[in-house]
């Protein structure tokens, strides 16, 4: 692990900025639990003060320090993420092994509820259930529920790896053996499979967090915990910009795009690795 | 024909009614998991916001509440009578503004972000499919390598970051467009040069922000489709054959890479428009996306099913659209 991970810094480009911003953000999130300031809590600092070597994002009209209320924003949405790809990789593994596996009638049945999932909309349901449940549900809530609707391109992709692997010998000799369906799905095809669901990992991060943006924006997460979301709804409740309180905004946008850029460059990076073929092309074999 | 028929056509209906068939249970479950009463929660949040109605009023109100989440009669009658009211294009009335039909509301919004949406999209698809098609084909290029990069950068970042970015940009730091709006307040939009300029101009940053994401996207597609097509054969045969290179590049490369591109454009529809909405937040446009935030903000729960329910069907119906005029690209699924 430590050497790929040694290799991949020196030969792509990619994963070491990639490293670089998701090394920032961790340190950024681990901050936070020594943040002299607690983040449920205004009126900590003076109001309104522009960036300076005091106050490293300015402060906000609640009088918080954005540069701590933001530690607890990365890390909030970091472990969002992780809640959502958790629970859809769960769903996505279990439909596209089976629908692989399986192949007939169970396999039409579960794709084309997968496509439907695919095609539908996401956001106006999210905002209706979640504008049902408001200020019942806390992060993890919310991270399952995105779950529940993040799974479908993914099983899709896990059930075309299913489909070739169940044409080679070792499943048939498993078979033969009389190995059960449940063991060679987990034990023989899972392993196959979970390089690409480790890639697909980081790209259902980045969408769930991209989401919780939009619903923080929309005011319906829990606006008391600190998220990149609910950073952005406070500083437009506040009219940030009109009253020219650009740090406020620029706060959030600066994290999220140095945390989005960091996961993405880093699943194009797995996705080259794990495919050596792109790899070859780009040494120019 | 009737092989196309079997095998083309049936399929993407069938598909087509098993996304409204699911939108639509998922829109009629949902008020039911609610714990507490809907209805009385409904009409107290209405009372607490400080409108007054009358004792009549209220009845009404709770009669089309009841209604509405459908809680009339047995599990099954309700799911039936849901549908039923479906099929008349009766959302029921909006409680905010109540007692206009909520499906007069989605009308009234939906131009505006159709009109934003179409013109977006196919500006963001055009440029970005042809663009992409180049920068794999002039590999060394300089401006494809900007580009790619560019592409790369904004690919993984959601709308509404992208929207605040161009905002402080462009509306404040150097204030060239309009912070929000579709048109100045308290004028009303006629017919004339100066109403089509100013739509112009308001609509003009909310399109970039759509634009730069989607062209971003379509472009990274594209790139990656053909740079398998170009090693191919037929295109190093033409190549020898000396045929113009612009020649290649559009009868050659991208007519073979624009299949799986409209499949795409079909199947990311629905986070198109997703992404459509939360950009009229920012732009404080006057479409579904905007109806959709101040819905939220009014506790509007009808408002806000209505413009879910709407927004399944209509996306289905568009994807549905591209699917039937698929087979006028590909030749393949005509004559299967």
């Amino acid at each position: 692990m430590l050497k790929v991970i040694r290799d991949l810094l020196r030969y792509d480009g990619r994963f070491r900025v990639a490293f670089i911003f998701l090394l920032a953000t961790f340190i950024m999130s681990a901050i936070s639990y020594v943040s002299p300031q607690d983040p449920g809590r205004t009126f900590q600092v003076p109001l309104d003060r522009s960036p300076s070597l005091q106050y490293p994002f300015g402060t906000n009209s609640r009088g918080q320090d954005v540069f701590w209320w933001m530690t607890f924003a990365v890390r909030n949405s970091l472990y969002l993420g992780l809640i959502t790809a958790a629970v859809s990789r769960v769903i996505a593994i279990f439909v596209g092994l089976t629908a692989g596996y399986r192949g007939g009638y169970v396999d039409r049945i579960l794709m084309s509820v997968n496509d439907s999932f695919v095609v539908m909309p996401v956001l106006p349901l999210l905002i209706l259930l979640s504008f049902l449940f408001r200020g019942r549900m806390g992060l993890t809530g919310l991270g399952v529920l995105m779950g529940l609707f993040g799974w479908p391109w993914d099983a899709r992709l896990i059930r075309s790896q299913v489909l070739s692997l169940k044409e080679r010998s070792f499943t048939r000799t498993a078979q033969y053996c009389g190995a059960k369906d449940f063991h060679i799905t987990i034990f023989e095809h899972l392993p196959f499979v979970l390089p690409i669901v480790f890639a697909t990992t980081i790209n259902n991060m980045i969408w769930s967090i991209g989401m919780e943006v939009t619903l923080g924006v929309l005011g319906l997460s829990n606006v008391t915990l600190p998220t990149i979301g609910t950073t952005i709804y406070w500083a437009n409740a506040h009219q940030a910009m009109v009253a020219g309180i650009w740090w406020w905004l620029m706060a959030p946008v600066v994290v999220s795009v140095v945390m989005f850029l960091g996961l993405y460059l880093l699943s194009q990076s797995v996705n080259e690795y794990i495919d050596p073929r792109t790899r070859l092309r780009r040494i120019g074999a | 024909m009737r092989n196309f028929i079997l095998r083309y056509l049936l399929p993407r209906l069938g598909q087509y009614l098993v996304v409204i068939f699911l939108g639509v249970t998922i829109t009629y479950i949902i008020p039911r998991l609610s714990p507490s009463d809907p209805v009385e929660r409904q009409v107290a949040e209405i009372m607490v916001s400080g409108a007054h109605f009358g004792p009549e009023a209220i009845a009404h109100m709770r009669d089309a509440l009841t209604d509405m989440y459908g809680l009339r009669g047995s599990p099954i009658e309700q799911y039936l009578a849901f549908w039923a009211r479906m099929f008349q294009g009766d959302l029921g009335p909006s409680l905010s503004r109540f007692p206009t039909p909520v499906i007069s509301l989605i009308a009234r919004a939906l131009p505006w972000t159709l009109g934003l949406l179409i013109t977006a999209v196919m500006i963001s698809w055009v440029i970005g499919n042809i663009l992409g098609a180049y920068a794999s084909y002039y590999e060394k290029s300089g401006i494809m390598k900007v580009i790619d990069v560019a592409s790369q950068a904004v690919r993984p970042i959601p709308y509404y970051i992208v929207a605040v970015i161009f905002l402080i940009v462009f509306a404040y730091f150097f204030p060239i467009f309009p912070a929000g709006g579709a048109y100045p307040v308290g004028r009303r939009i006629e017919m004339s040069i100066w109403a089509v300029q100013t739509i112009l101009r308001h609509s003009a940053l909310p399109a970039l922000s759509l634009v730069t994401v989607g062209m971003g996207a379509w472009f990274i597609g594209m790139k990656s489709l053909t740079s398998n097509i170009i090693s191919e054969d037929y295109v190093v045969y033409a190549e020898v054959t000396g045929l113009p290179q612009r020649k290649i590049l559009y009868g050659y490369i991208m007519p073979n890479a624009l299949l799986p591109q409209v499949t795409g454009l079909a199947l990311n529809l629905g986070m198109i428009f997703s992404g459509a909405l939360i950009l009229e937040v920012v732009f404080v446009y006057p479409g579904m996306g905007m109806l959709t935030y101040q819905a939220v903000l009014a506790n509007d729960y009808s408002l806000i099913m209505g413009i879910a329910i709407f927004s399944i069907v209509g996306v289905a119906t568009a994807v549905l659209i591209l699917d039937l005029i698929y087979p006028l690209f590909d030749p393949r699924v005509r004559h299967q």
